[in-house]
């Protein structure tokens, strides 16, 4: 295996006065426009392609449907929070994000604790449960296809056993069908997190645990757990994002037209880009984006309050 | 008590064992059946795909085959050689993702240099905000990368998707923090030398970042080469879709085909996974919490 020397330093930041020497305002303007020279393309890309356009979204979330739009107040988020496809899409979603994100966070623990165990190819089992990350997904639908399918193997298996066919993506168990596509391919990605979240923590620590008799369960959940919580917190975060994605499996799968049980809110968003109702996509967007926030400002919070006196 | 220690090691390796069949099998599935011929896929799976044709035989349960009757390479051939329209998705991938792999690296080592080297209440309010907007999913992102590109009559150009792909800031993010490793006094030493900024970016910068730049490169190529959402909505000419898309529109009768082209679509992140594999994990891990 080739070794990777990444050069791991302490942070160095730039002293404070350096960047601004004194209150020289002539400096710091020079500066200014030193760093704008690097950050400008990047910056003016954002501009153009996020931010103006998101202004505009609000504007369009904010007024009448029509050739002469007037003010609508919150007319539009009303109506789209009534209308039932949305309530079926959003439902769905969140429905699948909170099962699906949990298990994403406590399953990789537990794959990164396995294999922080003394066990021979360790790092093929790396290798192996990182695999499904580079197979895109529309390779491998195939391969979920002839599984879930109603005269599919799984189906198949089962009725040695007496179990009756159903048809997975169409049944009441959809949902769980889906998140198993997707914990199969993010289970990986978040594993790693976790090891490299663990061999972070000083190993002085749990040695003297060990010395003091804490039992394998104490010195989990009262130093492991700690150390790990900045990592959780990331990974809470990337899987909602993730999960969020998981469109792609039910796409790929289903078609434009997906059993009711899994219809997410990609394809609510497709079905309006489709009709152009741009106060709908807007409201949508600017919903979808204020949840977001709100989310991952309750998880900073709750992390803050677990990890403090680990950090810094 | 040691035979306990023993016997919990040998649990541990049993599952691992478990959980490594259920990570490869799909893939390995997917590889080893594109060497059946189309008979053999069509008497497996005809139940599911309902690819019925009268006289052929079909067995009633499907069949869930690992090693071929008979190793055929005609089903790449059918693909890549005779019907050129999966060859052309396939381009329409590559064409797709690589400007954004390196126009977005492009521009984000630039960005994260500008993080790094001057630090600043406004600075570090821009970083913050490309944190939140690295956080926003498609459903979000979209609808502004929509009403761009009909403003710039990109709609249902390469362009729509190779643009806001370009100034995603995700290698920014991801970029900074590993700029942000290298010593200080690396760069001070350059500037009392007389280093100009461009010297120390191009010359001490970048070559420190070698590795993390080859990681970033290997994480923008997966995520893209498995974009859905933004040619379904940013592309309506189906002749222009990826092959991601496309793979899931293939005709019936054509499964041997399909399984044969999601091979080929496996193998350039396939071979990235297999060369930068110690790269990409230093990539994923290093991205650590988002706070720091």
């Amino acid at each position: 295996m080739k070794r990777v020397n990444f050069k791991l330093h302490k942070q160095a930041k730039p002293p404070r006065g350096e960047t601004s020497r004194g209150s020289n305002a002539a400096a710091r303007r020079k500066d200014f426009l030193r760093s704008m020279c690097f950050l400008g393309p990047s910056v003016l890309g954002v501009i153009v392609f996020f931010v103006v356009p998101f202004i505009v979204v609000i504007y369009y979330s904010l007024v009448t449907n029509g050739t002469s739009p007037s003010f609508a107040g919150l007319d539009n988020f009303v109506s789209l929070l009534k209308n039932g496809a949305f309530q079926l899409a959003a439902g769905n979603t969140l429905k699948f994000s909170a099962v699906a994100v949990p298990l994403a966070v406590i399953l990789p623990i537990v794959l990164a604790l396995m294999l922080e165990a003394r066990i021979p190819l360790k790092s093929q089992f790396r290798t192996f449960f990182l695999s499904p990350i580079m197979v895109p997904v529309a390779s491998v639908v195939l391969i979920w296809q002839v599984i879930f399918n109603y005269n599919g193997t799984l189906n198949a298996f089962l009725s040695n056993f007496g179990v009756d066919k159903i048809d997975w993506l169409k049944s009441d168990l959809s949902l769980w069908v889906v998140t198993v596509l997707f914990l199969w391919k993010n289970l990986g990605y978040n594993m790693i997190l976790f090891m490299s979240g663990l061999a972070n923590i000083p190993r002085e620590l749990l040695e003297v645990a060990d010395v003091e008799g804490a039992s394998p369960w104490y010195s989990f959940f009262a130093i492991k757990m700690r150390y790990l919580s900045p990592t959780i917190l990331f990974v809470a975060i990337l899987s909602m994002i993730n999960s969020f994605k998981v469109f792609r499996e039910v796409y790929l799968l289903t078609g434009d037209h997906p059993p009711e049980g899994v219809y997410m809110l990609q394809h609510y968003m497709n079905n309006m880009f489709n009709s152009m109702d741009y106060q709908k996509l807007s409201s949508a967007a600017i919903i979808i984006a204020l949840f977001m926030i709100v989310l991952i400002a309750i998880l900073f919070k709750v992390e803050d309050r677990f990890g403090k006196d680990v950090e810094g | 008590m040691k035979k306990n220690r023993y016997f919990g090691r040998f649990a541990v390796f049993v599952l691992c064992l478990v959980f490594a069949v259920a990570f490869l099998l799909p893939t390995v599935l997917t590889i080893t059946n594109s060497f059946m011929t189309e008979a053999e896929i069509n008497s497996n799976y005809g139940t599911v795909f309902n690819s019925s044709k009268s006289n052929s035989y079909q067995s009633e349960k499907v069949n869930l085959k690992f090693i071929p009757d008979k190793v055929t390479g005609s089903q790449y051939i059918n693909g890549l050689v005779r019907s050129p329209e999966y060859l052309i998705k396939f381009w329409n991938s590559v064409f797709l993702t690589l400007p954004i792999v390196l126009f977005q690296v492009a521009i984000a080592s630039l960005a994260a240099y500008g993080f790094t080297r001057w630090r600043g209440k406004i600075r570090a309010l821009i970083f913050f905000f490309y944190v939140i907007l690295m956080l926003m999913p498609y459903q979000v992102t979209l609808v502004p990368n929509y009403l761009v590109s009909k403003w710039m009559h990109i709609f249902d150009t390469r362009w729509a998707i190779v643009l806001p792909g370009t100034f995603a800031p995700f290698s920014v993010f991801l970029l900074t923090k590993f700029m942000r490793r290298i010593p200080y006094s690396l760069i001070e030493a350059a500037k009392i030398e007389g280093a100009g900024e461009w010297y120390i970016f191009t010359r001490i910068c970048l070559p420190q970042c070698r590795a993390a730049l080859y990681s970033i490169v290997i994480l923008v190529f997966i995520d893209y080469w498995n974009m859905v959402e933004q040619p379904l909505i940013l592309l309506n000419d189906p002749e222009k879709q990826p092959l991601s898309v496309f793979l899931s529109t293939i005709n019936q009768g054509e499964i041997g085909l399909a399984f044969a082209m999601a091979t080929v679509y496996m193998i350039p992140s396939l071979l990235l996974f297999l060369h930068g594999e110690e790269y990409l994990v230093e990539g994923i891990a290093h991205q650590g919490s988002v706070k720091g």
